[in-house]
């Protein structure tokens, strides 16, 4: 029967990754203020996931399915003061949890998974041109006897500094649009490949931004994920739709993110205020609460909302259940917490709240990317919309 | 351990109440709001479900199932989900059986639970709303005093569901001498009390056609046997927030059902050359009208979960799902109603019952309980 209670050993974990979390709080600006360095695997004296790993060992099966608890254990980790590295030690993929791995891992056939599934993968999709709307995008794709030609430009991609190699979307057939799109795994060696600049950012500064050149770019022809060069007529490419369902893990993982940002920026809040002597009482009704007060609680109730979308989105997926949906549910909640709640935070803290002396600012920072990548908040309504309206992409548009 | 998956029975009661729902409460809500009266073959329909007598104990008569807060957030969402109005007419007793289960001595439990575990509906009402603007329940103006091993109660009560026929009320009090709402007491108040005056009220925006009464309780004497508990009392805030939830349980269903009669209509109806559903602006209305619908059921069912494992979590999961469903259910039924234009203004279609409706499970503490 539906139950929302931790058992003592997942609920020790989740206090563990928070008390490793705040014990490298020194840390924090660190990366702040290094953003054009690759960070090192672990800055002096910085605690990491590795403290909290063996505790896995003592989940019984009875406990959380375990997307599910990793997504409570994603909130506990982005919400506290410092960093904890080392969690994709954690993730069924080991070492290799770029975005890029998960494609390869989703649309990849067995031989590619066996070839490329230690590498770090990051995704290359967007263009200069092309952000949510994917089917408009301009890099090509040329079979040249048995290399594929890559040509065009692509920007935003997560990892793209620090990986091995990318997941890049290109056409191998324009005319055919979304059909023509296939994802081709290259190497950051690959003759053509530029690497053109690390972007500067409001937030996530640890994690490095990538743009990317490809002129000319040979790479060899079973490069292509899945294997399937032909272009389907009149619908989407099965190479596509393997590349979307990927986000169907993701996009929850994404959202439990933003919703940490909120979750840190309003424990920060509660904190601080309660200082200040201003707690919220269970007890009290609403007619008896002051503005703060009803303040906190709305911001905890949506923080709360979004929490359970994405742990309903991944307990879908742990349980085999289809979660395209409610992973745009979650995506669009935590999307939306991810902004509005750390910048409550600040409203309700006041000027102080602005200073480097304090955290809190940097929650809505790094917090925001939320709303936007994987995805924006606007892509996940019209995903949804469809959705329930029964329209296809080129009806609501 | 985290998990959505209802029970196996959860899920069959939940599946034959929305049928139910659908098919039978749903086609004459509108027919029974504009009447303003609750057929009697409504609650005798609901009460052939055995939804209220399936918890009490089998010493009592009852099905000796568990007193589940979750199984009663999933019936009054389903039945919520045909009609809210006659969801709360056939729920409303239950706020008085799960609070003497939850609480009642073995004395109170046996002189009062088997009349519920019958096959005639029994009515019976928790009376907690008062008439004051900004009514609290831990600061509520109903007095409790003891008087030798009795009890004097003075106050009044308002907008209590079933109270025209109930044949006793479940009245909240406080000791006037106590703070907040471990200064609160329930009493078991038979109707033909000395001292006790029900009359109807005077009608109300929402759930409409449920009978409401206003109980006046001019120096009400009552035996120590009739406080709740006996001398250990109640959780007085648990039995508010299973109240606050039952409400929000049924806003969830009513909730869904705005949605998705909004959904069609938004296909059907063309604007300049176009269905509106194809627009953004009425497409990502529904997007989110969509997104909170599930949303506010995953509070609830927090909630209501935890009020049935008692975890000390309880109070504050309710704060937030009653705030949540509060913000979120209003907007809802608005928003659905706009969608409709002109037509949803109009009382032939229901958009405009379930505005009134969502506004007054919103801002009521719970006529229906988890």
């Amino acid at each position: 029967m539906a139950d929302f209670r931790l058992s003592a050993i997942d609920q020790q974990i989740l206090d563990k990754v928070i008390e490793v979390g705040n014990s490298t709080t020194a840390h924090t600006r660190y990366y702040e203020d290094h953003e054009h360095e690759t960070p090192p695997a672990r800055l002096e004296g910085e605690r990491g996931f590795e403290e909290v790993f063996p505790l896995f060992g003592q989940r019984q099966p009875d406990d959380t399915p375990m997307m599910t608890f990793m997504m409570a254990v994603s909130i506990a980790r982005g919400s506290t003061s410092g960093v904890v590295r080392g969690l994709g030690l954690a993730m069924p993929s080991g070492r290799a949890s770029g975005l890029g791995n998960a494609a390869l891992q989703s649309a990849g056939t067995a031989e590619q998974k066996t070839k490329w599934g230690n590498l770090f993968l990051s995704m290359s999709i967007t263009e200069p041109g092309a952000g949510s709307d994917t089917k408009a995008i301009q890099t090509t794709a040329r079979l040249d006897g048995e290399e594929w030609v890559l040509n065009g430009d692509k920007i935003f991609v997560t990892d793209g500094v620090k990986c091995d190699g990318a997941i890049v979307w290109a056409t191998i057939d324009k005319s055919a649009g979304r059909a023509g799109i296939k994802s081709f795994l290259v190497l950051r060696d690959a003759p053509g490949f530029e690497l053109v600049r690390q972007e500067k950012k409001l937030g996530i500064r640890a994690s490095d931004t990538a743009a990317y050149a490809f002129r000319d770019c040979r790479i060899p022809r079973d490069s292509l994920l899945g294997g399937d060069e032909t272009v389907p007529k009149g619908g989407g490419s099965a190479s596509y739709k393997g590349v979307m369902k990927t986000f169907n893990m993701t996009r929850p993982a994404v959202a439990s993110g933003g919703v940490a940002k909120a979750k840190g920026a309003l424990e920060f809040a509660k904190a601080a205020l309660a200082e200040e002597g201003v707690t919220v009482d269970w007890d009290k009704s609403f007619n008896q609460r002051s503005a703060v007060e009803q303040k906190l609680i709305e911001m905890e109730a949506d923080t709360e909302a979004a929490t359970l979308s994405v742990l309903h989105a991944a307990w879908l997926s742990d349980t085999r259940q289809p979660n395209n949906l409610e992973s745009s549910v979650c995506k669009a909640k935590g999307g939306e917490v991810c902004r509005t709640i750390p910048q409550a935070a600040m409203e309700l803290l006041g000027g102080m709240s602005v200073s480097h002396d304090h955290l809190v600012e940097k929650y809505l920072r790094d917090g925001r990317i939320s709303d936007i990548y994987e995805g924006t908040g606007q892509i996940q309504r019209l995903i949804i919309a469809r959705e329930i309206l029964g329209y296809s992409s080129e009806e609501l548009t | 351990m985290i998990t959505f998956a209802l029970s196996e029975e959860q899920t069959m009661i939940r599946e034959s109440l929305q049928g139910f729902a659908a098919e039978v409460l749903a086609p004459r809500a509108r027919a029974i709001d504009e009447a303003g009266e609750m057929p009697a073959e409504v609650i005798q329909a609901g009460w052939d479900f055995g939804l209220i007598a399936a918890s009490i104990p089998e010493a009592y008569g009852g099905g000796g199932g568990d007193r589940s807060c979750m199984t009663n957030a999933v019936v009054l969402e389903a039945l919520g989900g045909g009609c809210a109005s006659q969801a709360v007419a056939i729920m409303a007793p239950g706020q008085f059986v799960s609070a003497l289960i939850d609480f009642g001595t073995e004395e109170q439990k046996a002189e009062h639970l088997p009349r519920f575990a019958g096959p005639t509906p029994v009515a019976a009402g928790l009376a907690l709303q008062e008439s004051q603007f900004g009514f609290a329940a831990e600061a509520q103006r109903t007095t409790a005093t003891r008087k030798g091993n009795g009890w004097v109660l003075n106050g009044e009560k308002r907008l209590i569901p079933l109270g025209d026929q109930a044949d006793h009320f479940l009245v909240l009090a406080r000791d006037p001498d106590g703070d907040g709402l471990g200064a609160v007491s329930a009493f078991i108040v038979p109707r033909d009390a000395a001292g006790l005056t029900v009359t109807a009220e005077s009608g109300s925006q929402g759930l409409k056609p449920v009978p409401k009464a206003r109980i006046t309780l001019n120096a009400v004497e009552l035996p120590g046997s009739a406080r709740l508990g006996g001398d250990a009392g109640i959780d007085a805030g648990r039995l508010v927030n299973q109240a606050r939830i039952g409400a929000a349980a049924v806003a969830v269903g009513l909730c869904r059902q705005a949605t998705d009669y909004a959904l069609p209509y938004a296909k059907e109806r063309v604007a300049f050359g176009e269905p509106i559903g194809k627009k953004q602006s009425i497409a990502f209305m529904l997007a989110d009208m969509h997104i909170e619908c599930e949303t506010m059921r995953w509070m609830v069912w927090k909630a209501a979960s935890l009020l049935e494992h008692n975890d000390p979590g309880a109070a504050r999961a309710s704060v937030l799902a009653q705030d949540y469903v509060r913000r979120k259910a209003i907007k809802i039924a608005d928003d659905a109603l706009q969608i409709f234009g002109g037509h949803g203004f109009i009382r032939d279609l229901p958009l405009e019952m379930w505005l009134r409706n969502a506004r007054t499970l919103t801002v009521l503490d719970g006529p229906v309980s988890v």
